[in-house]
């Protein structure tokens, strides 16, 4: 668990993309390692033996049934979790080598290079504009004509600019279900995040919107690194490149469910050609 | 076959009545007279506010309003002016004091003390605090400030905050349990420090309820007499200094003329019972005006 170098630099305060040209020609640099990962709240190990390594450049969906922990793991990647009390992690997570949860990384700092989009669209009570700008802003950006910049880019980025550049000023709230979650999509590339992990992202939304999202994820990995926790296993098989399967056991000795990581593989071949019994199960929806 | 006239087959919609749409009905009627029993006092107060209070305030208008108050209380005629401004300032260096405290108070109870042990204390305190008579908050005040310093508005802020202050952490905190936590949590993902979060997020969110549980504070504040009995003194005229000089305020005139056996000064009790109602809806609806423009 070495920490080779403080995370949080002095300057810039804007958060700087990590990502370098050669680290993007390079299809298969891991982003992140997991190792033997565990996340505990309070005596109740939640997720066990998670171990798996997420990809540059890539989609990396994770699928399972209810309560495996998914969701938990997506929330320890850019430390989430650190917001409800009691909840821990034991194992190891490195972000490009470092790690995670080492004694000099701020979490603040954390966030601002690896953003999340929640399940259900949470925009803030603001207009679409300052809904945008709230990021940037935090990064210290105040000048009005490099904030109009950013968020025209940004929205464009979530393929919601036609719709609503005329009505910037108004408010978030007023806008559908899509709309918002591509608001929140938006506003999280705004501070141009190094990886964008998503939390069942089409889950509160219509296909229509769906399908639109989806397109946004394909477009968006030329520039990010995602993670998605979907329980949509069509979704998984459409959009992702790589799968990992997540389920829950039974411990016979304390009576809880702990969630697990089974196999992580390329997504083709988790839909076609599974290594392990449970996910072809799943997958075949003979259980989940 | 089915046909129209068939009685087995009739299809009627026309409303049943059974026990269940009785008694939709009677508790309709139950709830109408409720709420004529509750706004009876209301109307009765308002009534005997205005047929009593009216020509004594809004004789040679505004005359009575900006008068200073007649130092022979047996004397008819106008003022209540010095009693307004000390209204205003007695109450708006309390809003002063107990606001920003309280608010400050509440955030740190719900955004940083959450279950601890402290907090726990914090919130059980003000709890207490809110069921403290007035007039032994007035005694309070009057022994730890009034004896020492003098008369003064100053003292009569003290004691309205001491009052104000649960109340405005109580309304507070509630109205920042109400800010969904996913909120919190957007702001939080795109790097923003819990400190932001609060101030730029939580905050506004919480706003217009803050304002209108302040408010609700200050409109009872206003009216109260004990606490002001004790560290105003009397005064007759004008004193405009808020921490110097025995001031008065509308609730304290109330109080002393009501309690006079001179008309003229009974008269004058009724007008500035008038004139403090007004008062207090005035600053109601200019703070409601505000939140309003401030929620868009």
């Amino acid at each position: 668990m070495a920490v080779t170098e403080p995370t949080r630099p002095s300057t810039p305060k804007v958060a700087v993309r990590v990502s370098s040209p050669e680290m993007v020609a390079e299809a298969t640099q891991p982003v992140f390692e997991l190792d033997k990962l565990e996340v505990f709240y309070g005596a109740f190990r939640a997720v066990r033996d998670v171990t798996l390594s997420i990809r540059q450049n890539e989609i990396t969906a994770f699928i399972g049934p209810s309560g495996c922990g998914k969701t938990t793991v997506l929330r320890c990647l850019n430390r989430m979790n650190d917001l409800i009390p009691g909840a821990r992690v034991a194992g190891k997570l490195t972000f490009h080598g470092l790690d995670l949860y080492g004694p000099e990384v701020s979490a603040t700092e954390v966030r601002r290079r690896i953003g999340m989009v929640f399940q259900k669209p949470n925009p803030f009570p603001k207009s679409i504009y300052d809904n945008i700008a709230f990021g940037p802003r935090i990064n210290g950006i105040k000048d009005r004509s490099k904030l109009d910049q950013i968020v025209e880019k940004s929205l464009r980025g979530a393929a919601l600019w036609d719709e609503v550049k005329d009505r910037l000023s108004s408010s978030a709230l007023g806008m559908s279900g899509g709309q918002q979650q591509r608001l929140c999509i938006a506003r999280t590339i705004a501070v141009e995040p190094e990886v964008v992990l998503m939390d069942e992202p089409c889950s509160a939304l219509d296909p229509i919107a769906t399908a639109r999202v989806e397109e946004l994820m394909r477009e968006l990995k030329k520039t990010y690194t995602i993670v998605i926790v979907t329980h949509n296993m069509q979704q998984a098989a459409r959009v992702s490149d790589r799968t990992a399967f997540f389920t829950a056991e039974l411990d016979s000795k304390t009576d809880q469910r702990t969630g697990l990581l089974v196999e992580t593989d390329a997504t083709a071949k988790i839909f076609s050609n599974p290594r392990d019994e449970r996910t072809e199960n799943y997958i075949t929806g003979r259980f989940g | 076959m089915r046909h129209p006239g068939d009685p087995v087959l009739a299809l009627s919609l026309r409303p049943r009545r059974t026990w269940r749409t009785v008694k939709s009905w009677l508790m309709s009627v139950a709830m109408a007279g409720a709420f004529v029993l509750i706004s009876l006092p209301l109307l009765a107060i308002l009534w005997a506010l205005f047929s009593k209070g009216a020509s004594v305030a809004f004789s040679h208008f505004p005359a009575f309003f900006t008068k200073e108050i007649p130092v022979v209380s047996r004397r008819p005629g106008p003022g209540m002016g010095p009693a307004i401004l000390g209204t205003l300032l007695v109450t708006g260096g309390a809003t002063l004091i107990a606001v920003p405290l309280g608010i400050l108070g509440a955030v740190y109870l719900h955004e940083y003390g959450g279950k601890s042990r402290f907090a726990r204390l914090v919130r059980f305190m003000a709890m207490v605090m809110t069921g403290v008579p007035s007039i032994v908050m007035g005694l309070f005040v009057y022994v730890v400030w009034t004896m020492k310093y003098g008369y003064s508005a100053f003292g009569g802020a003290l004691g309205l905050a001491c009052l104000m202050l649960p109340v405005v952490i109580g309304s507070t905190e509630t109205m920042l349990r109400l800010v969904p936590n996913q909120m919190r949590e957007a702001s939080l993902a795109l790097g923003a420090t819990k400190a932001r979060t609060i101030l730029t997020v939580v905050l506004p969110a919480a706003a217009p309820g803050i304002i209108s549980g302040a408010l609700l504070a200050v409109a009872r504040a206003a009216g109260e007499t004990a606490p002001l009995l004790f560290a105003l003194g009397a005064a007759t005229s004008y004193n405009p200094h808020f921490f110097d000089q025995a001031n008065t305020a509308l609730s304290v005139q109330i109080f002393g003329n009501a309690m006079s056996s001179f008309t003229a000064a009974q008269d004058r009790a009724w007008g500035a019972a008038l004139t403090l109602v007004l008062l207090t809806f005035l600053v109601t609806l200019v703070a409601r005006i505000f939140t309003a423009r401030f929620k868009r």
